[in-house]
């Protein structure tokens, strides 16, 4: 019972408090990324083995047409995604932020298609697309007899498509976000801007959007994680098709891992993905500590 | 009188279960039996092997992973088999079984195959898909024909056309049948479907040496040759006759559109002649089931079967052989393949339950064995390994969605995807 001990336990029990989520994390997240990378350099096929094959996993990956595909999907959606979701989401978040009524119920509205998954939207969207079912169908049942919207059976096109659901999914969410972010900027600012003679646009311009700047970050941050592991929402909408038109990254490591038995390409494509979140996440990990020790 | 007897009888059913059980606890074992067919007529076919290992006194662990393809159940499969613990029995076909048994994990049948000469019993093109390394591994319990024209007769009778032997023909149907205004070919655009009709044609076409020598060898030669030209061009010609909706459907929604008379034709295997007996339709009368145009003489085959895994526990071996050797037996055979749709695996049956088309595949089966022209189906998984299946199947559905492609591109890039091991 020495004070000595005490001041020790007490010293060291955040650190025992810690370690046993430290070292589940370090197994599964860690350990499991480590084996990843380990069985791209192995000839794995079915099973996992460990015969070593150096690159030659990651140069059939960039031989493969269907991996091309897949990127530069990945590049359109991505855009595309966060894009779009970043200026629809800004605009509506601007447009709610006008002291409207009934702000809490259209809040709700805009933010419900957050609380589908992916799969429902996917399904949904699915048959709003297709030409002989939804709006196509819908428009020529109008008289219309000339339109045409076959996006989804276009294999030049389908990827599009990908990004109307899921920008009609998340936009709801990236407004929440803006309108959080809007919402702590001091009205004093503001005030003063306008006693200076500042319009609307410009106080928005100058002011307001600048000031949202961290808001930007972490909304880019989400979306662009959403955009390169998705998966279910390709699943849902197209499946891949037409052909593999609309394949992405994650629905090619699937493939390859699990249908077609060439688990060492799989596991050399999810490297692949690893490293394109890590060059998005670290250098904003990098400023976002140093901003903080600042 | 019946309050007192009824209670009687009942003890004595009683007393004799016990003593069946009693008698049985010695050498029943259990099998696990990981297996895909989980939609209605499928899951039927399944409780008929359930029942009868369960009249060999042995238990049956149900072990369904939902999902047609398979895909999941072998990823389910995968990581028990990782982990040392397999399942008895698994539904795994084609090449598969060779891709397996590379990793040392199936259990050696061959005792079973001896005492039932299962040699016999089988076409050789069959028991070599079954073995491996000379060893049986696997048991065989149905064969799907995957080259099947399926028709509707009143749309046939509308368009004034008649049922296509060849090619030709065929084209000339599916004019009379769009002029009718009718969808020609019912098509559901996934990549196993167009792969599907592609092996038909290839077959038609080509021919079953043509189709052994490009899609089963893959000779590089053969694929980029003037026959595959002349195959891919006519394949992109069936497209023309398919409707614009046809991306994503799923097969049985195709299906429904020849027995509706929406569509007049579809190329699909035998699995579809289950949606239109479930659909009350009578073969023959209410629809057509012909061989794809130009296969007449040939036959693509797609096999289930449950390959067995090395065990430990005895009473589970005994089991699991018990299993192999019912499985091969002419009764669940027969039951099996009424409730699937499919034909059964052993040659010499007696087919007078089976429906004409069943019967038809049942002859052709026979026949074809002994003319050697009864090739495995690539688009099933039942002739080539999954990856160069797969690399394959995407050059075909590339070439079928990609209108800018031309055969000489497509047949270039078959060769490159068919070098894929």
């Amino acid at each position: 019972m020495s004070p000595g001990f005490a001041t020790r336990l007490a010293r060291w029990m955040p650190k025992l408090a810690v370690a046993p989520g430290f070292a589940l994390s370090f197994a599964f997240i860690y350990g499991l990324i480590a084996w990843n990378g380990v069985l791209s350099f192995s000839a794995s096929r079915l099973l996992p083995n460990y015969e070593w094959v150096g690159l030659a996993q990651y140069v059939a990956l960039f031989e493969s047409e269907r991996w091309i595909v897949a990127l530069t999907n990945l590049g359109i959606f991505s855009a595309l995604f966060i894009g779009v979701g970043l200026a629809l989401g800004l605009f509506l978040a601007v447009l709610l932020d006008q002291k409207i009524r009934a702000e809490g119920a259209l809040r709700t509205i805009y933010l419900y298609p957050m609380a589908l998954s992916f799969i429902v939207t996917g399904t949904a969207w699915k048959w709003i697309l297709n030409p002989g079912l939804g709006l196509e169908h819908l428009v020529r049942s109008w008289g219309f007899e000339g339109f045409s919207f076959d996006w989804l059976v276009n294999p030049d096109m389908a990827i599009y498509t990908v990004v109307i659901a899921g920008v009609w999914q998340s936009a709801g969410f990236v407004m929440a976000l803006f309108l959080a972010g809007l919402r702590g900027i001091d009205d004093a600012i503001l005030k003063a801007a306008q006693i200076d003679g500042a319009t609307l646009p410009r106080i928005y311009w100058r002011i307001v959007i600048p000031s949202l700047r961290p808001v930007f970050f972490s909304t880019l941050l989400v979306l662009a994680h959403i955009s390169i592991k998705s998966f279910d929402l390709v699943m849902a909408l197209t499946a891949g098709g037409p052909g593999f038109a609309t394949d992405m990254p994650a629905t090619f490591m699937y493939a390859m891992s699990f249908s077609r038995g060439q688990i060492g390409l799989g596991a050399a494509s999810a490297t692949i993905m690893l490293c394109t979140v890590a060059a998005i996440v670290v250098p904003y990990l990098y400023s976002e500590l140093r901003g903080a020790r600042r | 009188m019946t309050f007192h007897r009824f209670p009687a009888r009942a003890l004595h059913i009683a007393a004799a279960t016990t003593l069946f059980c009693a008698f049985f606890a010695a050498q029943a074992g259990e099998v696990e039996v990981l297996h895909y067919w989980t939609s209605g007529g499928e899951a039927k076919a399944a409780s008929a092997l359930k029942a009868t290992l369960q009249g060999k006194g042995h238990s049956w662990k149900d072990f369904a992973v939902a999902g047609g393809g398979g895909d999941s159940a072998m990823t389910v499969l995968k990581s028990r088999v990782v982990s040392g613990n397999a399942p008895a029995a698994a539904q795994i076909k084609g090449p598969s079984i060779q891709e397996w048994g590379n990793e040392g994990v199936l259990a050696n049948l061959d005792d079973v195959a001896k005492a039932n000469n299962w040699d016999a019993l089988l076409p050789k093109v069959v028991s070599d898909v079954m073995k491996h390394k000379g060893h049986y591994v696997a048991v065989p319990v149905n064969v799907h024909r995957v080259n099947w024209l399926w028709a509707n007769p009143e749309a046939l009778k509308k368009a004034n056309a008649k049922m296509p032997t060849n090619w030709d023909e065929f084209f000339v149907t599916a004019e009379a049948l769009k002029k009718a205004g009718l969808i020609a070919v019912a098509h559901g655009g996934q990549n196993w479907q167009d792969f599907t009709t592609f092996e038909s044609v290839a077959l038609g076409v080509g021919g079953a040496d043509f189709y052994r020598k490009a899609l089963v060898q893959l000779d590089p030669a053969t694929i980029k040759g003037p026959t595959m030209l002349k195959v891919l061009t006519t394949f992109k010609r069936v497209k023309g006759y398919t409707d614009k909706n046809a991306p994503g459907r799923d097969w049985n929604l195709a299906t429904a559109m020849v027995i509706r008379g929406e569509a007049g034709m579809q190329l699909m295997g035998d699995w579809a002649k289950g949606e239109f007996i479930a659909a009350g339709k009578a073969p023959g009368k209410d629809f057509l089931c012909a061989a794809a145009p130009g296969t007449a003489n040939a036959f693509t085959f797609n096999i289930d079967s449950f390959a067995m895994f090395k065990i430990k526990n005895t009473a589970n071996l005994q089991a699991q052989k018990d299993m192999a050797a019912a499985i091969m037996s002419p009764e669940f055979q027969e039951t099996f393949n009424l409730n699937k749709g499919s034909i059964p695996a052993r040659l010499n049956m007696d087919m007078s339950k089976f429906d004409d088309c069943a019967k038809l595949s049942s002859k052709d089966f026979v026949a074809t064995a002994k003319g050697n022209t009864l090739v495995p189906s690539i688009a099933h998984g039942m002739a080539v390994s999954s990856a160069a299946e797969g690399a394959i199947k995407d050059v075909v559905s590339q070439f079928w969605n990609t209108d800018a492609m031309t055969p000489e591109q497509a047949a270039d890039r078959l060769v490159a995807a068919a070098k894929t091991r």
